[in-house]
């Protein structure tokens, strides 16, 4: 168990909702969910939450932390926001499915597993470089992530896809080589860094 | 001078040789007809898309959009900010809106960019492309244009989530935005009216993730698509083109379905029909071809 995740117990006992209000993204939301499970049937990859939006938020209430935190079904959250514009009461869910995950993530208790977790963490780490997505080298990362036997089966299954995109001008052969990114990279990335600062220190946990 | 004057956050699938360059090539088209001048903000970066909460969390999640807020407010005054995808476009206005709404996120941001020099004032307004087509401009001044209707192809306008929630397009519905199929017809071509899966997820960044699950939810929106009668799929968004055509194979091997239908975006439709080559369009750049649209472009 990491630190922050021992400290965050400590400080909040058994009070979740507490804990969530003050550290989850759009947290202070929660208490005003009604129950009425539009959320969980609005949901494109809702059959794949172990619990969905609606069982969370009463999970929390019951200060359910472990299964709550230690879910994958925050990581289903495809962003198509349609719990959002459904909620009677106007929830941000889908952000505080994000910002579930995000804690979790944070306090190093979710899914290590996870795909989503892992390529999202990918996804950040090639932006934060350069300042802009690099395609090629997202998708080989993806695909090798399990190691090079398994990234290369994956890498044959998408050899069709990238081939296509290739061909048609729309993914770059060299991607792998090249240092594209913004000008301002080195500014960019000091930002990021005092911004991560100033969250962890608000949210206690540096 | 142009009609119109834009600030542009073209976003990183439509720079050279990334996923959406074809879209970017059939906007520039467009714009060229209907006199659209497009600004680029200088040294835009990485909206964040919709994983980078994960691991970048609210702070540094908003930064990234500030940061491109302020060079559009120091270098183009007083314009909107228009977005071409629909990622780019709400995270930019996600930011823009908690920003406006939290003095401490303010302080806050404007506490780090100033180490670059820059300064958030948040006063620009942040619009999708298809915003300004139909509120700038309208559908008539769209339809002026058309050298070359799109007579006789069946569409499905399949709009997908994020230029339609959490904020949408002023006056649509979310449940059944029309604004697709008046640009359909606005081009002279047969809008799917019926068509059940317009405002489906295709999964977003999970078809990296969670291949299955997506390909799952991209076979229903292709499915339905067909079941109307739909000869092509068109839409405003770079992740949803990208999903619903390149899975196509896969999940023809998967489900032992024929998929094979072109899915374009409205400004390739509207390049095409205001006379632009196949080319100028961005037709070389789909994986499965819009042929009905390249025999109209080779026409004289």
């Amino acid at each position: 168990m990491s630190k922050a995740n021992q400290a965050m117990v400590q400080k909040y006992h058994n009070d979740f909702l507490k804990e969530v209000e003050a550290n989850v993204e759009e947290g202070n939301w929660v208490k005003m969910c009604m129950q009425c499970g539009v959320c969980s049937g609005s949901c494109p990859l809702g059959a794949a939450w172990e619990h969905p939006p609606q069982e969370i938020f009463m999970m929390i209430r019951a200060g359910k932390r472990d299964e709550v935190l230690k879910s994958e079904s925050m990581w289903m959250c495809t962003s198509c926001y349609n719990c959002i514009v459904r909620c009677p009461r106007e929830l941000p869910i889908t952000h505080i499915m994000h910002g579930l995950a995000n804690y979790a993530h944070r306090l190093g208790i979710a899914p290590k597993q996870n795909p989503t977790r892992r390529f999202a963490q990918m996804f950040w780490k090639n932006i934060a470089s350069t300042g802009r997505v690099n395609e090629l080298k997202l998708s080989v990362g993806l695909y090798f992530m399990d190691g090079i036997a398994s990234g290369i089966k994956k890498g044959l299954e998408m050899l069709p896809v990238g081939l296509g995109l290739m061909k048609t001008g729309r993914l770059n052969p060299m991607g792998l080589f090249s240092s594209h990114g913004i000008k301002g990279k080195s500014d960019l990335q000091k930002m990021l860094k005092k911004a991560r600062e100033i969250e962890d220190k608000r949210k206690q946990l540096a | 001078m142009a009609k119109k004057e834009y600030s542009f956050y073209p976003g990183c699938s439509s720079e050279r040789k990334a996923s959406a360059a074809n879209y970017m090539v059939s906007v520039e088209s467009m714009c060229k007809t209907l006199d659209i001048k497009l600004n680029e903000i200088p040294d835009w970066n990485c909206c964040g898309a919709s994983i980078g909460y994960a691991e970048g969390g609210e702070l540094p999640r908003h930064i990234m959009n500030a940061r491109n807020i302020a060079l559009s407010e120091q270098h183009n005054p007083k314009q909107d900010i228009v977005a071409t995808c629909a990622a780019c476009w709400l995270g930019t206005k996600e930011t823009q809106e908690r920003i406006t709404h939290s003095g401490e996120l303010l302080a806050d941001v404007n506490s780090i960019l100033k180490d670059a020099g820059l300064e958030y004032k948040g006063e620009p307004k942040v619009r999708h492309m298809v915003e300004v087509l139909i509120e700038d401009l309208g559908y008539d001044a769209l339809k002026k244009p058309v050298k070359k209707p799109l007579e006789g192809i069946k569409i499905a306008g399949y709009v997908g989530c994020q230029t339609n929630r959490p904020f949408g397009v002023d006056g649509e519905s979310f449940e059944n935005p029309k604004y697709l199929d008046k640009l359909v017809e606005t081009v002279g071509a047969e809008p799917v009216e019926k068509y059940d899966q317009k405002v489906t997820c295709c999964g977003g960044a999970l078809a990296f993730s969670e291949p299955e699950k997506s390909q799952a939810q991209i076979k229903k929106i292709i499915e339905s698509a067909y079941d109307y009668g739909a000869e092509m799929i068109v839409t405003p968004c770079p992740v949803c083109q990208m999903n619903v055509e390149v899975y196509q194979g896969q999940i023809n091997k998967k489900y032992g379905t024929k998929f094979n239908i072109p899915v374009t975006y409205y400004s390739q439709l509207m390049a095409v029909a205001y006379g632009a080559s196949a080319k100028e369009a961005g037709l070389d750049g789909n994986i499965v071809r819009a042929t009905k649209l390249e025999e109209i472009a080779a026409k004289k």
